[in-house]
């Protein structure tokens, strides 16, 4: 990981020093272990405080929407599809952008680390062996990485990203054994009444601070449908329906551009499986459409093409 | 997401189908009376003491 890093700040510390960008976003460490957080670099002199390693899940297109500045941003593969999605829907063009590509080695998952410790993490750390070692007050455990991932990570089979200017590293392999859909099959599987019931559990800890939404890089619109008063189309407290029509609307305005990165997830404070949601409507556009959000800038997203042969079978 | 079958209809009908419509609106109608009243997704008043 260190040569990550050593790369990205000597990436970085080129860029603005020969003035191609004015800012280069990238990751900090965070005040709290396991939680990296965003960091605007505009100064050579300040590029030391950008790192990476396997904490750095925060999807960093969401902080692209509608920048005016050239901008270097750092990217593994998911920021770099929703990259592409930002430039296909005109939140940033790409002539702005410098990509800085980061083969990506999966990242791991506070709350399933959190999980299989007692008492507080005071420190997080990764051996090049892929252990990850945590250790907190009177005790210290090591995993192995692939036990504490994340569970989009586990199952990501676009690593390297598909767009770059340059990249840190040489690319790494990409899965191909996974099967991306099998939780989704077994809620397709429910009959209404169980699926019905599947879902109020799913989301019955929301506390409605959508924090999925600000974290999501796709949830750019200037008002937020759960925030508009007039009309007021949800509403605001704790009615199991307003929970339902949030979680499923939000997810409906990410079908065919959501890229799985997992943010929502992450970002939940009560740890729902928001992915629960978005990632049918992945496999959905998957099969109908043959289509994967954020793969290239050429072609437009299926619900923004009409096509005669589009699947209509529902339509009588 | 736990909606009884049945009860989400999808048509196209063009403005010059009226015969079209009747038969569409009639058998939706039809389909949505046979489940009876929805009673999911439908948001309880407060009961005010």
């Amino acid at each position: 990981m260190q040569e990550y890093t050593d790369k990205i700040r000597q990436i970085a510390r080129r860029l603005l020093e020969e003035g191609t960008v004015d800012m280069v976003i990238g990751f900090r460490k965070g005040s709290m272990p396991i939680m990296n957080e965003p960091c605007m670099v505009r100064r050579p002199q300040d590029v030391d405080q950008l790192v990476w390693d396997s904490n750095c899940g925060i999807n960093l297109a969401n902080y692209l929407t509608d920048r005016k500045e050239k901008i270097g941003v750092v990217a593994k593969g998911c920021d770099s599809r929703n990259i592409v999605t930002h430039i296909i829907e005109n939140k940033i063009d790409r002539d702005q952008l410098h990509i800085i590509g980061v083969p990506c080695g999966a990242m791991i998952d506070k709350r399933k680390i959190a999980s299989l410790v007692e008492g507080e993490i005071t420190d997080v750390t990764e051996t090049e062996a892929g252990k990850v070692i945590v250790k907190g007050e009177g005790f210290e455990k090591s995993f192995d990485k692939a036990e504490v991932l994340q569970e989009n990570c586990a199952i990501c089979i676009h690593r390297n990203p598909v767009v770059h200017d340059e990249m840190v590293a040489e690319p790494v392999e990409e899965q191909t054994d996974v099967d991306r859909y099998a939780d989704i099959r077994e809620i397709e599987a429910m009959s209404d009444a169980e699926r019905k019931a599947f879902f109020d559990d799913l989301y019955k800890e929301c506390i409605r601070c959508y924090a999925c939404r600000n974290a999501c890089p796709l949830c750019y619109c200037p008002t937020c449908f759960v925030d508009e008063s007039r009309p007021q189309w949800v509403g605001k407290g704790q009615n199991e329906n307003d929970i339902r029509t949030f979680h499923f609307l939000r997810a409906y305005h990410c079908a065919g551009r959501c890229t799985d990165c997992g943010a929502c997830e992450r970002a939940c404070p009560v740890g729902i499986k928001v992915r629960m949601l978005t990632k049918k409507l992945e496999k959905d556009c998957k099969e109908l459409f043959d289509w994967e959000a954020g793969i290239s800038l050429e072609n437009r997203p299926p619900l923004d093409a009409y096509r005669p042969n589009d699947p209509d079978e529902f339509i009588k | 997401m736990g909606i009884e079958p049945g009860r989400l209809h999808f048509s196209w009908i063009s403005s010059a189908e009226s015969t079209k419509f009747v038969k569409v609106a009639t058998e939706v109608t039809q389909a949505v009376k046979e489940l009876g009243p929805n009673r999911h997704f439908v948001k309880e008043k407060v009961k005010v003491a």
